[in-house]
């Protein structure tokens, strides 16, 4: 503690400054909320809540589903940032674009559209007479997941293997290893950041998750957390398990932590990096798009077209309502992408360089937010937000700030994994030729961000896009966007109508990511 | 006595700004639990007739109950509009709503308001048997509720034992049947591996889907699927007549106290309850109506001739029913 103190002391500038107090009133706020609202528990009832059987069982089913979603999730991730980074496979970014999609179809989305395409009344039962059982439970939920969250993974892997020095590599071969032996002992283990962000971006949705689990009728967790506000409008116990549910992030961020000490993954050597190597693939070719072709006909082609399929079959809706749901979608997202990449800047940035130990702790903070599960951080913020702040109780700023705030762990694994990457010794030359540190920064290590950032950037905006809670009771009156009439419709069983707006939020969000990844497909400046 | 005394009040209100106010664009400002697709239109019509606009925050009625709550009497709402009669109590129970006129309240049955005349309802939902008919027969479908607990419905049957109608629906159960008779059905229901599902949609499409064959979902949900799919599997019908399997549950409006534009706001309740609306929730959102003089949606049996005879104000004891659901884990 002295020494975070003692380090605080340091006369620090504002950019640092400003985005760290930002970040710890946003994520201690919804923390202070929740104990004051556990605290007003009745202990008898609290205690047998707390400490009943049941929620044993829903810690093992959260840990089953979680420890499923990862391992589906990394036997997708892997061969495919390998195959679209570091192989002669056509059609690269394309398939890149698919490894992201998936993040545009809201989790429940994807759920319905398994559920509607199996099943003996089935899509794929009803056109092509292929009857398999209806999905759902345990496989049900690890599936949908799965297909909605590998990208987190995907793209985080993607990042680290295109900054990666090939020379390691090539050192490698040349003192005699093979391909599996480079792979195994030489890229693997440099990938181990960008593995632990996803991996934790997907293990924190995978806790936080409702929509999937409940419409799979498998119980996890945040599925009793939502039922405690859903069924019995009850704030204090619910704030009880959403602290339960915090606690257990603790234990994940903890574990991560250990798993980065002491990384140093940066290149010493001087000059510009080699151009990295692709390898030909010779009789694995088949199999390898076959493999590609598959992941993206189940994660985007399936619930694509079932949702195209819902929407002809109903009369078109209002063409100007479904401008005005986009517009509203993209006034609030795009700005909040942005202010959450802002701010994990410089939280990655001490997390990576900062030489203390409880100062780099700070970087954990940022993961609360995200694990806070989205209705009591809303909540939070309007318990707050009346009582010090109200003029900007439900205007579009607070909105934002909410996204950014809630979402910012989403950027801070990218540009992390891109920090490691980027030699400190050209910003401290910087330094050395009496650049000021902001300058030196922005001049040696902010263009070695740029990929890191540009995904992070996308995520965030992915994620906004498909928000609800937090858009339901924060947004200004009246502001309806495009997740909001799809959960809207959907929740009504009307899925055609809901459809075009489903359909937009792909569209918009696959333009916008296929123009961050055009950028970030550009060769690094060196 | 406060109840006149309220309305009082609002007479004079309205009377007031009637007199004074014409000038004003009038606002009213409204938490939706219902969702746009069922209330726009009809907000709509109302804004062209009176010249009220109208703004809707549309959100899931449960988070809306929970953040009206957070926001005390600091929220800008005048109404909140709700799915179900629990959330409207949610809201009550921390003072929120106020006290209707009785010019509102006495246009419905007493069934359709609340005891303390804090809400009204706007229209009804029945609890319904929906089954396969390809794999059941008229014969082998349950004449009660109670019924479903039996050996030959063994792994056929789904619910949603985290619905709010379907909550409501067990705590109607224990006031027909005492908490015995109840706590003794869930069991056994269970022990027949009775199937749970988040909510009546996916209960509706677990039928056509073979999943199940039976369930107990609110009976508007199979006429959404069939605008969009006439030939869709699934049928239902009500138990037997009397018996504790039918129930009309409620969607709701209050008006808070601390609504600033209380003249309009209820405007807009005694637009809901006019025979135009009532005739709209009919026919476009196919639920009961809750004036008198009205038919019943899409050819089903009038409600009092089929529904137990019971006090809404009965099911509001929804803590018990939680309690009961949770010791049985189904919650």
């Amino acid at each position: 503690m002295t020494r975070v103190l003692a380090y605080l002391r340091r006369p620090w500038s504002w950019y640092v400054l400003a985005p760290i107090l930002l970040v710890g009133v946003g994520v201690i706020v919804p923390v202070i909320y929740l104990v004051l609202r556990a605290f007003e528990a009745d202990a008898n009832t609290l205690g047998d809540l707390v400490f009943r059987t049941r929620n044993l069982h829903l810690f093992v089913n959260t840990l089953l589903l979680a420890a499923g979603v990862l391992a589906l999730g990394s036997a997708i991730a892997f061969p495919m940032a390998w195959l679209t980074t570091r192989t002669h496979t056509r059609f690269r970014r394309v398939f890149t674009l698919f490894g992201v999609l998936p993040l545009a179809i809201p989790g429940y989305i994807m759920a319905y559209v398994l559920l509607a395409t199996t099943g003996s009344y089935g899509t794929l039962a009803r056109l092509f007479g292929i009857e398999i059982p209806r999905i759902g439970g345990y496989a049900g939920a690890v599936l949908a997941l799965t297909l909605a969250t590998f990208p987190y993974l995907f793209l985080n892997l993607r990042t680290a293997l295109l900054g990666l020095d090939p020379a390691l590599e090539e050192t490698a071969r040349s003192l005699g290893s093979g391909t599996r032996r480079v792979l195994l002992r030489v890229i693997a283990p440099q990938l181990r950041p960008a593995f632990s962000a996803g991996a934790l971006l997907v293990g924190l949705h995978v806790l936080g998750d409702f929509g999937v689990v409940s419409l799979m009728r498998f119980e996890t967790f945040s599925y009793a957390l939502y039922l405690q506000y859903a069924a019995s409008y009850d704030r204090v116990y619910a704030a009880c398990l959403a602290l339960m549910l915090l606690a257990l992030t603790g234990i994940a961020l903890l574990l991560e932590a250990r798993l980065l000490r002491g990384l140093l993954l940066h290149r010493t050597g001087s000059g510009p990096p080699r151009r990295i190597r692709r390898t030909s693939l010779g009789a694995w070719k088949g199999p390898a798009y076959l493999f590609l072709l598959g992941t993206a006909t189940l994660s985007v082609g399936i619930p694509a077209t079932t949702v195209a399929y819902w929407m002809f079959r109903t009369e078109p809706g209002s063409l100007a309502d479904l401008a005005q749901a986009l517009w509203a979608s993209l006034s609030a997202s795009a700005p909040a992408a942005l202010l959450a990449t802002a701010l994990a800047l410089p939280i990655a940035y001490l997390g990576v360089r900062s030489p203390s130990r409880p100062v780099r702790a700070l970087e954990r903070v940022a993961w609360f937010g995200y694990a806070t599960p989205p209705l009591a951080f809303a909540l939070a913020l309007i318990f707050f937000s009346l009582r010090s702040i109200p003029w900007a109780y439900q205007t579009l700023g607070l909105l934002i700030v909410a996204y950014g705030l809630h979402f910012m762990a989403e950027a801070v694994g990218p540009i992390r994994s891109a920090l490691y990457q980027a030699p400190p010794s050209m910003e401290e030359a910087a330094r050395t030729l009496g650049r000021s540190p902001l300058r030196a920064f922005l001049e040696a290590t902010f263009p070695l961000l740029r990929r890191g950032l540009l995904v992070g950037v996308a995520f965030v905006f992915l994620s906004a896009m498909k928000e609800l809670p937090i858009t339901f009771l924060l947004s200004p009156i009246g502001f309806q966007t495009l997740a909001v009439n799809v959960w809207g419709h959907t929740n009504e069983a009307l899925f055609g109508a809901a459809a075009p707006y489903a359909l937009t939020i792909m569209l918009i969000s696959s333009l916008f990511v296929g123009l961050l990844l055009m950028q970030s497909g550009r060769p690094m400046r060196s | 006595m406060p109840r006149t005394y309220a309305s009082a009040v609002a007479i004079l209100l309205a009377l007031c700004i009637g007199a004074c106010g014409e000038s004003e664009p009038q606002t009213v400002v409204i938490y939706s639990g219902r969702s746009e697709s069922l209330a726009g239109p009809i907000l709509e019509r109302f804004q062209a007739q009176t010249g009220i606009a109208v703004e809707v925050r549309y959100g899931n009625t449960a988070q809306l109950a929970v953040a009206l709550s957070e926001e005390g009497i600091q929220t800008e709402a005048d109404l909140f509009w709700a799915q179900d009669a629990g959330a409207l109590g949610a809201v009550q129970e921390e003072g929120l709503p106020a006290t209707l006129p009785d010019s509102l309240l006495d246009r419905v049955p007493e069934y359709f308001r609340n005891g303390s005349g804090t809400w009204v309802a706007t229209s009804g939902r029945a609890r319904v048997l929906a089954y396969s008919p390809e794999r059941t027969t008229a014969e082998t479908r349950p004449a009660s509720i109670f019924d479903l607990a039996q050996e030959p419905y063994a792994g056929r049957v789904g619910w949603a034992p985290a619905n709010g109608s379907f909550q409501a629906h067990v705590t109607a159960l224990r006031t027909i049947a005492g908490d015995e008779a109840t706590q003794n059905w869930l069991r056994t229901m269970q022990e027949n591996g009775t199937k749970n599902y988040s909510n009546n949609r996916t209960i509706v499409q677990a039928i056509a889907d073979g999943e199940i064959d039976l369930g107990l979902p609110n009976h508007y949900y199979l006429y959404r699927f069939l605008s969009e799919d006439p030939d869709f599997p699934v049928e239902q019908q009500f138990f037997a007549a009397g018996d504790a399997g039918n129930l009309i549950n409620v969607a709701g409006i209050a008006m808070l106290a601390s609504s600033t534009r209380q003249t309009a706001a209820l405007k807009l309740i005694d637009f809901l309850l006019s025979e135009e609306a009532q005739q709209y929730f009919v026919q476009e959102t196919y639920e009961y109506a809750v004036i008198e003089g009205i038919e019943s949606p899409a050819g089903l049996p009038v409600a009092n001739q089929v529904v137990p005879d019971i006090d809404l104000d009965a099911l509001s004891d929804l803590d018990g029913t939680l309690d009961m659901l949770r010791e049985g884990g189904l919650l």
